[in-house]
């Protein structure tokens, strides 16, 4: 004698077989469409492919983070020549260094402390747009004594400890000159990608300490 | 015991006392938030998490391989093929994950090419363990795989649980693989990052602890397996219905395109369905059997496990899946709040609930009694609401005012890191950190201890 709430809670009372296909047929469908959306995605996600990411030669030119009324977000927007460390980068250039500015970011575990589009540790701050950030001009290059921000970047790096400026410190990571020009390079490159507007606002807002 | 089931309880001993690692060493990354320039330049933040991170993805997989060595005779009524092999890959395992946090600990850092890769730090978030550990992985991956299908291939029965079990391991090894090249262009490199961590915690591992939930549903309750068997495939269909496409609330913000946004925003915000079901489930049958059983530790663990991944991983989960609100949530102490909730939820509830079972079983004890059970599961479960709850208000107050009002600039992120409702929240984490720790070393002596103390004398056992 089945009461109602048997009927509710036990579904399909019958064959297990029944909902064996229905998750088959479910999953099968599902993956299909994440596999046309993946072929979609990498090609948006390909440097230099035209879709949000740009090449790496970007790092030649002057970067900037403004607001787009028309899709009402945050966007990267490319300007004009800007070199860093004076240099004019070849394709094969550009790519070496960011392959090697990678490395550098994975060997020193940078996301166990800060992260990239949001996705690491919470400890310092995301780096995403860090090349952007109005602290270089305004507090870096003063202590470093650099003339261009990307200089103040290399000297912060090499050397954090000697600049103690926050509530939290960053540790020494014993980065050579090379090393801490290509995170550099790797920093303006990245802050060239498009993220549908993540972080909202950013350089436009400021808030007391 | 047979051959599998030993090993089952070596597995899950290993589990529980890698729990310990994962504890301490987040207590000691929560110090890092109090005290200016804690340990600076000796063990640095990143080394301390990185160890806390990796030791929970080893505990969690130690839990799920102990629990399938151990039922695994149980359900296919014959010694696990290929045993030998699983129990010498055991002490290979171990002795492996040892030098690795030792080589985390002391070396720290590797140079800035392929080789530092290989013998020292990978540097992405979970899978930092160097390469060569990553392919002794996969060779452990594979050999329980192996034997999984080599002894249902031997004992001529799929039963549905065995089913969705083997095909787990399919995804289990492929995103993990996927993974792993790691190209320069970080956006890339995420995409498929993000295939391998919420695949496995959202999609594989949800599955295979359902499927060992299964079977100890219905050992210890008795169960019927049609009906275990019915839900499982309900849950199958909705844990992947949603959460494959449910991806998509990591792609928002990574460089991907913006029908993300939608996609991500809609499927994840059906993900909690399926725990819902669960805890449906385990209400409905603790119902029905009148919560009769010989193992109360164990059953209050699986009803803790049921509700933990509904409100861990579905509730914590859905607050800042949609778009709108994860621009602002998205990378803060909010995330790490739903992070601690459902890993601890979904997972590390089963395993206890599985070692509780095992441990019975193993020492041959007909009922499980005792209080330090109840001290140890008091403690967890009230220290872990109140970190997380700590969490969620420093991560709400860092999206306001590092996020919301300061832009995400380095000054914004320093202007929240020093308001007072953040630093409140870190310092409430540290302290109900001490009350997990201490309730911790309750569990764990009451799992060693079990059936060894005076209470083996009782006379519910005296008969037996
Ligand atoms: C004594 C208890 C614990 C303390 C004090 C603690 C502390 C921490 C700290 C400080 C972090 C770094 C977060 C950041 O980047 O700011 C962290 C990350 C993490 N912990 Fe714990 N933890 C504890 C227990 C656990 C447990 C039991 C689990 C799993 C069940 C866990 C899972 C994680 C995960 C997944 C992360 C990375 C989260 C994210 O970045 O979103 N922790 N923990
Ligand atoms: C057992 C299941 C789950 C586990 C273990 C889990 C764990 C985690 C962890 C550790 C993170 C942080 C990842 C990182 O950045 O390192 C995360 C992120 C996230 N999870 Fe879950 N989760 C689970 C289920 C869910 C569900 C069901 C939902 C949605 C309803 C969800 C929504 C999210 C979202 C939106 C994020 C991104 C947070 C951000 O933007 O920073 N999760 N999850
Ligand atoms: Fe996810």
């Amino acid at each position: 004698m089945p009461e109602s709430t048997a009927v509710v809670f036990e579904p399909g009372a019958g064959d297990p077989r029944f909902w064996r296909d229905g998750a088959i047929a479910t999953t099968a469908f599902m993956l299909l469409v994440l596999l046309l959306l993946t072929v979609d995605s990498l090609r948006v996600l390909t440097e230099g492919g035209g879709g949000n990411v740009p090449a790496y030669t970007v790092i030649n030119q002057k970067i900037t983070y403004e607001f787009d009324a028309a899709s009402n977000m945050d966007k990267p927007v490319i300007g004009g020549e800007e070199l860093l460390f004076g240099h004019r980068y070849s394709e094969a250039e550009a790519k070496a260094i960011m392959d090697k500015g990678k490395l550098v970011i994975q060997s020193r575990s940078c996301i166990n402390c800060h992260a990239f589009f949001g996705n690491g540790a919470y400890y310092a701050p995301d780096l995403t747009k860090a090349w952007l950030d109005p602290t270089w001009e305004k507090m870096w290059m003063p202590m470093t004594q650099a003339k261009t921000r990307e200089d103040a970047m290399v000297q912060f790096l090499m050397h954090p400890d000697r600049y103690p400026t926050w509530a939290r410190q960053m540790p020494n990571l014993n980065l050579s000159e090379e090393e801490a020009r290509a995170v550099t390079a790797y920093l303006k490159w990245i802050s060239s990608v498009q993220t549908n507007g993540f972080p909202a606002g950013f350089g436009r807002r400021e808030v007391a300490r | 015991m047979n051959q599998s089931k030993k090993l089952g309880v070596q597995y899950l001993t290993a589990s529980i006392v890698m729990m310990g690692a994962l504890l301490l060493f987040g207590l000691l990354a929560s110090i890092f938030y109090l005290k200016y320039g804690f340990l600076l330049g000796k063990l640095d933040f990143n080394i301390v998490k990185q160890v806390h991170i990796n030791a929970l993805i080893i505990a969690c997989l130690w839990g799920f391989m102990g629990a399938i060595y151990w039922f695994l005779p149980d359900e296919l009524g014959i010694e696990t093929v290929g045993i030998g092999l699983a129990r010498l890959l055991f002490w290979v395992f171990v002795a492996a994950v040892a030098v690795v946090v030792v080589v985390f600990i002391f070396v720290q850092y590797g140079s800035s090419d392929e080789s530092g890769m290989w013998l020292v730090n990978q540097g992405r978030k979970y899978v930092e363990a160097p390469r060569w550990a990553a392919v002794g992985i996969v060779a452990v991956f594979l050999t329980l795989a192996y034997n999984i299908f080599a002894s249902v291939a031997k004992a001529r029965k799929v039963t549905g649980i065995m089913g969705v079990l083997m095909t787990t391991m399919i995804p289990l090894i492929a995103v993990y693989l996927i993974a792993f090249p790691a190209p320069t262009n970080m956006s890339v490199d995420l995409y498929w990052w993000w295939w391998l961590v919420h695949m496995w915690v959202e999609a594989t591992w949800e599955l295979m602890i359902g499927c060992i939930l299964a079977l100890a549903l219905m050992k210890l309750l008795g169960t019927s397996r049609k009906v275990v068997e019915i839900w499982l495939y309900l849950e199958v269909a909705l844990v992947l219905g949603t959460g494959i496409l449910g991806l998509g609330h990591h792609y928002f913000w990574i460089g991907t395109p913006q029908y993300w946004l939608s996609i991500g925003g809609i499927f994840s915000a059906l993900e909690p369905l399926p725990l819902l079901g669960m805890v449906v489930h385990a209400i409905y049958d603790a119902g029905k059997h009148q919560m009769k059983t010989h193992n109360k530790p164990a059953f209050l663990w699986l009803i803790a496990e049921a509700f933990g991944n509904f409100i861990g991983a579905g509730i914590w989960g859905f607050m800042m899946t949609l778009p709108q609100i994860n621009l602002y949530s998205h990378g803060t102490q909010w995330t790490v709040s739903h992070g601690h909730f459902a890993f601890y939820g979904a997972y590390i509830t089963g395993i206890i609930a599985v070692a509780y079972m095992v441990a019975q079983e193993s020492r041959g004890i007909r009922e499980v009694q005792g209080n330090a059970w109840k001290w140890a599961f008091a403690g967890l479960n009230i220290g872990m609401v109140g970190m997380v709850g700590a969490l969620l208000v420093s991560g709400m107050s860092e999206a306001f005012i590092g996020r919301a009002l300061g832009g995400s600039t380095l000054d914004g992120f320093m202007a929240s890191q020093s308001n007072s409702w953040f630093m409140q929240g870190m310092i409430a984490r540290t302290g109900f950190g001490v009350i997990i720790v201490a309730s911790y070393f309750i569990l764990a002596w009451d799992l060693l201890t079990l059936g060894r103390r005076s209470e083996k004398l009782s006379p519910a056992l005296a008969t037996t």
